[in-house]
Formats: C-alpha cells, structure tokens, sequence
C-alpha cells in the first residue's frame, strides 16, 4: 500500500490474564492490522500472563463470580477444586468447536500481520517476570510514558 | 453478472479469519481485479464491507445464499 496517506493506528491496554479477555484484543488488534491499521498492545498486570512463554498457554477462566458462565455456577459450588480446570475446558471446547482460533495461533497471526507488542516493565519488576519469560514477539518492555508516546496519536484506544 | 478473477473460500471460518484471509488474497491480487469472498461467518455480512471501506476497495456486489454470504471486491487500478 502507498504511504502517501497515514496508517489508522489502534492502540489497546490489556489488564486481565484470562481467556475470555485474551481473545477481544487479540481479535481487535489482528482484524485492524487486517484493514491496514497500525495496531499497538500494551500488556500490563495480569495481562502480561498472555505474552508469558509460562502461562499463555493455560490462562483460564473464572467460575467464580462470573454469572455469563453459559451453564451459571453458584459460586459456592465455583470454589470447589477443579471447577476453574472444568470452566476452562468448556470454553476451549466451545471455542474450537466454532472453529475459533487458539490464543497461541491469535499471537502468531497478530504478529504475522505486524501488530506491535508491548510488555509493561514496572509489572514485569512487580511480578518478577524476566525479559526471557516473555515471548519472543515482544517488541518492546515499556513504562506508562513510551506507551502514551506511541499511543498519543492514535484514532482508536482502548481498555481491556 | 459480476466476474470473479480469483475466489476466497472462508467457509468455516469465524472473526476475525475472513477478514484476515480476504486481505492476504487482496495482497496477491493485481490491481484492477476483483476477489470473489465466501463467507459462512454471520459477522461478515457486516465486517466485509466494513474492511473493503476501511482499505479502499470498492464492494461491487453482496448477496446471500444457503447460509453463504458472497462478495465481489475490486482491488483500484
């Protein structure tokens, strides 16, 4: 494409390290790269968890206090030892069996189309997660400051 | 009648894949010729016209039949 006119660029915080909040951004960021945006995401606190060479595999979802669950579990019985596993499975299932992609093959293809990862440092210091716990498609481990730089000029941001 | 020169098949295919998929196509696509898009993705009906606005390709033709949704996309001279 010409550069003569400049990208749209999309930037989005992602905060939460669960399943069901992986996917919005990851959806959001691969389809803007897709329309020929600039796309931009910023992992911070427990978001850092899906660009985690350790956990990005296995994020879950929570039972617990989580009233959208399809099948609603009270949260008495949500406590109990391997509701969180079971949850999880049932939302992979259902994920797969409409042929949704994984988180794995969402990073890849966000990184294929040439979405920007970001890793907050100050959590990664917090959390006591190394540079070489993240994956590779990290660009970036940036403060608040080198985020709001690069996001100053975009037309769409959000938070997740 | 519209005329296809190539035709993506995103059958089965949910969000965001069609959209993705229809780029890469346009990519390989030359200037001047159109992508047929078979979409079974409800979303689509929305987001495939919603893509071709955004990257300035011109929507020549939609229509739907048996649960498919189908485009003709031309790719500016």
């Amino acid at each position: 494409m010409a550069e003569e006119k400049k990208k749209k660029k999309i930037c989005i915080i992602v905060t939460k390290g669960t399943l069901d909040a992986a996917y919005p951004p990851l959806i959001l960021a691969s389809t803007a790269a897709g329309m020929d945006w600039e796309a931009h995401l910023f992992f911070t606190f427990y978001g850092l968890d899906i660009i985690n060479k350790k956990k990005y595999k296995s994020l879950k979802v929570a039972p617990i206090a989580n009233p959208a669950m399809p099948m609603p579990v009270p949260n008495i019985i949500g406590m109990l030892p391997g509701m969180t596993a079971m949850a999880t499975m049932m939302m992979k299932n259902m994920m797969k069996k409409h042929n949704v992609p994984s988180i794995e093959e969402l990073i890849n293809i966000c990184k294929e189309m040439g979405v920007k990862f970001y890793a907050c440092q100050m959590t990664m210091d917090v959390m006591g997660c190394p540079e070489s716990d993240l994956l590779p498609v990290v660009d970036a481990c940036l403060g608040a400051a080198g985020f709001l730089d690069i996001a100053s000029d975009a037309d769409v941001t959000l938070f997740v | 009648m519209v005329e296809a020169d190539e035709v993506l098949d995103c059958s089965g295919l949910v969000c965001p894949m069609p959209v993705l998929k229809s780029k890469q196509a346009m990519q390989k696509l030359a200037p001047g010729k159109v992508l047929k898009i078979i979409s079974t993705d409800k979303g689509s009906k929305n987001d495939i016209p919603a893509w071709a606005k955004q990257m300035g390709f011109e929507l020549l033709e939609m229509s739907e039949e048996d649960g498919k949704f189908i485009f003709y996309v031309k790719k500016p001279a």
